[in-house]
This record gives structure tokens, C-alpha cells and sequence, in this order.
């Protein structure tokens, strides 16, 4: 009865006339307030979430077992290969918490989209191969019943890093490394350059290094939005919130040496609401720190890094974001069809972009040019200054261009040695670490992601070996450098 | 009072195409929905509501591209005891394909299936020539390609398994290869045109009606002009153009002389 009588009440029109407004007199506001009580009413009908007191049906659960901090590719990526592989389906409650869904600074989706092979480390030869066989096949993997194919838009031209004197025995070695571990690249001399890309100036380049297969540029939005997709179909939840604070319970232990060790444990996250101050304490078994630019923050919210300095409880995440810019120039005498991404010895990049003589570069800021990362403005006079000479002097055709666009976006830059966290953290028992890849995060998200989930389902790296990437180097002090990061 | 995002929080997650509409729009395809929607409802509405169906379909699809790999397997263990030509031969036959072994005719399955055995027999005869149209060839099934190491004309015509990561992988047959055809693929678009300038010994090319190509006349001209010594054949560039009263009907390839 008491249905009919409220919707009896909504179905007077626009046309009806309020009381009051006849003599265009004073109106008691009737109508507001009717709508109040009807909308009070309403929510409290069987039907709709029946919280009495209070809706909070916009909050994340109240308990998960793994909650990962960080929506962009990599998170997506552990979401999706822990959901993979689960051993029961439904065995884990995987929560995501994303500050901004809109991911306006994202780094992958602000990136050039690239992905190759031609690295220092076999481990990243080895995590870029299994991406790019991941992203071939990503209509297998990522195929949501009745939803359309995803189109990465692909283009397979591959990376040319161009060498001088001094690096071409370091890039030689690489070369040998790379094809080892199963990567299709071909070293080139100036002359078999000239004459397969006659648009290139040799001067100053001693060797060239050429991917052949399974390199190039993609969408890297393309790729979240059909990890995204499919992370939902697998049951993920999401959240869009900001983690405020681990809450913690600590163990004291004491090692063979007799010397005391706190073991943490973190039980609780606080995920703060947007625009407000109300928050939700999520109970969680795991947590997993794939919050890009942003780790550092997160990992001192767990207490890394508090604690006397040369110590493993001081050693703090060394993951700073760093702004770097892309520009976008239209050429019309261009490079042709067949160029592909170009790495020049001074640093500078760029490529072609579609069929209408565009292109996209830029170039890695030297440690003192380093531009503040406060904001993702772009500073066009170091196009300018530091990356047109380069590019004009590698690429004569590139004397005469005009920028169209630029944008910036964050490199989640490892301080330290230049290469991703992955792994446990020894102190803080339950924190995974996705993180500070510094530029080829992207490229290596799915190897990644699967690398991480085997770690928390298997104990230990199944596929891919990743044992020199975990977060005790930082004590050690064991570096891994990877020498071709652009 | 409720988010947007309300509907994601559920446990189980309605799949579908209703919880993906709030998502950005998938920079891509997207299949026509209208003739597809009426048959498509019903299958829809009951993975949505029930497991079973839901699993049933993603059990279907796995099937089909398991097929899809079974017919990609390598057959590199035929080329010890049998010669890399007819390894490869083997590969095509067995995928519906034809082959031409130089010197000799065109080895075609019937419908059913078999084909001659009496290319086992061949020793050293170079493959001069394969045609592997509406084949499900596919990135693995081209290594088995590689093998083929003496192939002048390729003809993958209308293959639906054939898109730009393949087209990546057609650099070995440098060499040797001088004509290729590429016509119908519907996966294939410029991106993938642009790896072939490996192929320097190219002499004709064919890239028509192909529907991912998004422009396709500019696409030829840039073509063109990376294989400077291949007549490359497909778009008709006067498509569209009005014909003046003093011009004649044009043929399909270079209407504009280069």
C-alpha cells in the first residue's frame, strides 16, 4: 500500500500547478520536502541495500585477502595472474584500490608504448619476451564471454639503438646476451644502415642493434582497459580510494646471532574516500605495493625505512617519480613507413606515429636537468634546447619540423639501479612489492604480474627467476644496472 | 549517494556487455551489435544469470583456439629425418594449403582432406611456391615456414588467423620470396604493411580488400614507396573520383603512372 501511495505521488507531471504560485505568491517548499521524506523512505524498502542507518554501498569490503595498492598495468596485471592462478576459482578476494580511476597520470598511459628486447639483464630479456607472447595472444588471455576483441594496434617496426665508439663493445656483448636468451636481434654497420634507412646521418655511430621480432610500440590503454575488463569478469573488486594508513601487529624475534629483529605484520588498510574524510578499515591478509611513482609514499605509510640509516629497517624504498616529456611534430619529408623506434646515442628517441608523417620522441633529462616532478607540465624549451639539435643532427630531414602536442608523465625511477622491486619485503612480512621499474614498467607488467602472483601462491619464482629483484639489494647493496634504459 | 562503481563491488561481478559500458571505450573494434544482438540475447542473458552457461562458453572458445594451435603445432621433427622442404610442404597440406615443389605440379588436398604422398619421395626438391589461402595459419605455424628456405610465391589470401605480429615474422623468406599476396585478411592493417620492407627482393605485392587498413590509398602510396622494386597491386586510387568526360574507365593497378 504504501508503494502505491509514493508512486501515486511521483506521477504528478511537469504541468501541475504547486500551491502557492497562482498569485505568484510565496511557495512553502512543499515539494522539496515531500521528495526528502519519499527518498528516506525509499532507501529503507526491501529491495535496495537495506542499511537502516547508513548506506555503504560505495565503500570497499571489509575484509580481502589481498589488497593491491595501485590500479594502473601493474597492479591489474598481479590482479589478473593471482585470479589466473588460484587454485580453486573464488579461492582469493582480490580488492584494488585506485586513487583515480580517470588514470589521468597513470604512467603507462601517458607512455610512448614501446616494448623490446635489447636489455643488459637476461632477466628483462626474459620478462619482455614473455609480455610480448602475452600481448600476441591477448584476445586468448584476456577473452571476456560476449565482449568485443581488444585491438592493441600493434605495430611490430622494432627498436634501433644506435651506438658510438665507446658503447659499441658494451652493445656487442648485449647483443650476445640477448640473443641467447631466444631475442631476435641483428647488429648492423653504418654502411648496411645507410643503406636500409637512408634518412639516417651516421656520423658518430659505430653500431646498431636491431630487434627483429616481437618489438615495437603499442596502446598501453588499450592494454588496461582489457586487463581492467577482464579483472572484473574474473571477480576483482574495486575501489577508488586513497590508503591512508596500515595498521600492523609486530612480532619480536630473535635471529642465530641472538640480535632482536621486528617482524610486522599488516592486518588493517585504511582506504580513504574521495573529496571526503570517511574511511573504511579493510582487513587483508596481503598487501601488494604497485602504486608506480607513488611506492615510495606507500612504503613509508608500513614503516620502511624508519629506523637508523645503513640498517634494514632504515632502508627506505628508493622509487621517486621523475617527470619526463613527450612531444608530438608533424615532418613531412620525414622518415618513412618503415622507420622504427629510434634510439640515438645522445639519449633522444622517437617514432613514427600512423600514416600522416607524425612523430613522437623525446629524451632522457640528464641527472642535473632533472625538471621538478611537482606537476605534469611541459617545459616546450627543452624540446628546444636538449632534444631538437639531436634529432636534427641524427635525422637531417628533422631540421624542418613543427610540434604539434606534448605531454608529460611520471617514470617511477629507481634510484638505485634503474630496474623493478619484486617481492616480498623482509621485515614487513606481508608487502609485495610491483614497483619502480623506471620506464619499462609497461613493457613488463604481464612477466611481472605472473613473477608476483607465483611468489604469494607457490612460494617461490616458477617462470621467470626474478630472485635478484627482490628488496634486500637495497641493504646489500647489490646493484643490478641495466644499461639500455631510455 | 551510491558511485558509479557500486555495481563493480558485488562479489560476483556481472560479465557482459552492460558492466562494460561504464569503461572507456576500447581503442579498436567493436563488433555491429545489431543483427548480432537479437540471436545473442538470449546466450547473454544466460551466462549473465547462470554459471554453468557461462562456463560451457568460455569452455567452447578455449576449445576453438585450442584447434586453432593444434593445427600451429611445430613440425620441426619432421625436418631430421625428412629434409626442411618436406617438413614444410607437410605443414601446408596438413592445414588445407597447396604446395609446388619446383618442377613439378600443384599438390592440392581434396575436400576431405588427403592429399598425395608422393612428395615424401622428393629428395632436396625446393618449395617454389605455397598457397595457403583461408588457411588458420598463424604466428607459431609461420616458424614451420621458416623452413622453407627457397620460397618464391606465397599466397595467404583471406586467412582470418593472420594479423601484424605475423606479418613481423616473414623476414627470413627474404631472401627468395617475390611474390606475396595478403588480400582479404581482415586482421592486417598498415602497421603490419610497413614490416614488409624487409622483403628487398619482392617483386609483387598484393594488398587488396583489406578491411582493417584504415586508409587504404595512402596506404599503398607509402608502400610504394618503401619497396621501391615491387608493383604492388589492391587499391583502386580513382575510387570515389568523378570521371571527366575525356577520361577513360581506368584498370585497378597504378591508374597514375609512378
Amino acid at each position: 500500500m504504501l508503494p502505491r501511495v509514493l508512486s501515486l505521488g511521483v506521477r504528478r507531471g511537469p504541468l501541475t500547478r504547486r500551491p502557492g504560485t497562482l498569485r505568484g505568491g510565496f511557495s512553502l517548499d512543499w515539494e522539496e520536502k515531500l521528495s526528502e521524506i519519499k527518498k528516506k523512505i525509499q532507501s529503507v524498502l526491501p529491495g535496495t541495500s537495506l542499511h537502516p542507518l547508513y548506506d555503504s554501498s560505495h565503500l570497499p569490503p571489509d575484509h580481502s585477502d589481498v589488497v593491491i595498492v595501485g590500479g594502473g598495468v601493474l597492479g591489474l596485471s598481479v590482479a589478473y595472474w593471482l585470479k589466473k592462478l588460484e587454485k580453486q576459482r573464488g579461492a582469493l578476494r582480490v580488492l584494488v584500490v585506485e586513487r583515480d580511476l580517470t588514470y589521468s597520470q597513470a604512467s603507462s598511459a601517458l607512455s610512448l608504448g614501446g616494448i623490446h628486447q635489447q636489455f643488459s639483464l637476461p632477466e628483462n630479456i626474459h620478462l619482455s619476451l614473455f609480455s610480448a607472447s602475452f600481448l600476441r595472444n591477448i584476445n586468448e588471455h584476456l577473452a571476456v564471454v560476449d565482449a568485443p576483441p581488444l585491438d592493441l594496434q600493434f605495430n611490430p617496426l622494432g627498436y634501433l639503438w644506435l651506438a658510438s665508439e665507446k658503447d659499441a663493445a658494451a652493445m656487442e656483448n648485449n647483443v650476445k646476451v640477448q640473443r641467447q636468451e631466444g631475442a631476435k636481434v641483428c647488429l648492423m654497420s653504418p654502411d648496411q644502415l645507410r643503406n636500409k634507412f637512408p634518412w639516417i646521418n651516421t656520423e658518430g655511430v659505430a653500431l646498431a642493434s636491431y630487434g627483429m621480432e616481437d618489438e615495437g610500440w603499442f596502446d598501453p590503454w588499450c592494454l588496461l582497459q582489457g586487463l581492467r575488463r577482464k579483472v572484473q569478469s574474473m571477480g576483482v573488486l574495486f575501489c577508488q580510494g586513497e590508503v591512508t594508513r596500515f595498521v600492523s601487529s609486530s612480532d619480536r624475534m630473535l635471529t642465530k646471532n641472538q640480535k632482536e629483529v621486528k617482524l610486522k605484520r599488516i592486518y588493517e588498510v585504511h582506504v580513504k574516500m574521495d573529496n571526503s574524510v570517511e574511511y573504511q578499515p579493510v582487513e587483508c591478509a596481503l598487501v601488494i605495493n604497485a602504486a608506480g611513482a607513488w611506492s615510495a609514499q606507500i612504503a613509508a605509510l608500513a614503516g620502511i625505512g624508519k629506523g637508523p640509516p645503513d640498517t634494514l629497517q632504515g632502508t627506505k624504498l628508493p622509487v621517486e617519480p621523475r617527470k619526463r616529456y613527450v612531444y608530438v611534430w608533424h615532418c613531412p619529408q620525414g622518415p618513412g613507413l618503415e622507420s622504427p623506434l629510434v634510439a640515438d646515442t645522445s639519449g633522444t628517441y622517437f617514432r613514427r606515429e600512423g600514416l600522416g608523417s607524425n612523430y613522437l620522441g623525446g629524451r632522457s633529462p640528464t641527472e642535473e636537468e632533472e625538471p621538478d616532478p611537482e606537476n605534469l607540465e611541459v617545459d616546450h624549451d627543452f624540446f628546444q634546447d636538449k632534444v631538437w639539435p639531436h634529432l636534427a643532427q641524427r635525422v637531417p630531414a628533422f631540421e624542418t619540423l613543427k610540434v604539434q602536442n606534448a605531454w608529460a608523465g611520471y617514470y617511477d625511477y629507481n634510484t638505485f639501479d634503474q630496474n623493478g622491486v619484486v617481492g616480498p619485503h623482509p621485515l614487513v612480512v606481508n608487502m609485495f612489492f610491483a614497483t619502480g621499474f623506471s620506464g619499462h614498467g609497461r613493457q613488463q607488467a604481464p612477466g611481472v604480474g605472473r613473477a608476483v602472483a607465483e611468489m604469494i601462491l607457490e612460494g617461490r619464482f616458477q617462470t621467470i627467476n626474478l630472485d635478484s629483484f627482490l628488496f634486500s639489494r637495497f641493504y646489500l647493496g647489490e646493484k643490478i644496472q641495466e644499461d639500455n634504459i631510455i | 549517494l551510491s558511485s558509479p562503481f557500486s555495481q563493480s563491488l558485488r562479489l560476483v561481478a556481472p560479465i557482459g556487455n552492460r558492466s562494460t559500458r561504464g569503461i572507456h571505450q576500447l581503442g579498436g573494434a567493436v563488433d555491429p551489435e545489431s543483427s548480432q544482438k537479437k540471436r545473442r540475447t538470449m546466450l547473454q542473458y544466460l551466462s549473465d544469470h547462470f554459471y554453468d552457461v557461462e562456463f560451457l562458453r568460455g569452455y567452447f572458445l578455449q576449445n576453438k583456439m585450442d584447434k586453432v594451435h593444434q593445427k600451429n603445432r611445430s613440425f620441426a621433427h619432421l625436418e631430421e629425418t625428412h629434409g626442411p622442404n618436406n617438413a614444410g610442404a607437410f605443414f601446408i597440406l596438413k592445414q588445407g594449403g597447396a604446395v609446388k615443389f619446383r618442377d613439378k605440379e600443384w599438390i592440392r588436398p581434396d575436400k576431405y582432406g588427403h592429399f598425395s604422398q608422393e612428395f615424401w619421395n622428393f629428395s632436396e626438391v625446393p618449395v617454389e611456391a605455397v598457397d595457403a589461402s583461408d588457411c588458420a595459419i598463424n604466428y607459431e605455424g609461420l616458424e614451420n615456414l621458416h623452413l622453407l628456405k627457397e620460397l618464391q610465391s606465397l599466397s595467404l589470401q583471406r586467412c582470418p588467423h593472420m594479423d601484424d605480429w605475423c606479418l613481423s615474422r616473414l623476414y627470413p623468406l627474404a631472401d627468395s620470396l617475390q611474390e606475396l599476396s595478403l588480400a582479404g585478411c581482415p586482421r592486417i592493417s598498415e602497421r603490419g604493411l610497413a614490416c614488409l620492407h624487409h622483403l628487398q627482393n619482392l617483386r609483387r605485392l598484393d594488398i587488396s580488400n583489406l578491411p582493417s587498413v584504415s586508409n587504404p590509398g595512402l596506404t599503398q602510396i607509402l608502400v610504394e614507396e618503401m619497396l621501391p622494386n615491387c608493383k604492388v597491386v589492391g587499391v583502386n586510387l580513382a575510387e570515389g573520383l568523378k570521371l571527366g568526360p575525356e577520361e577513360q574507365p581506368q584498370d585497378t593497378d597504378r591508374p597514375i603512372p609512378a
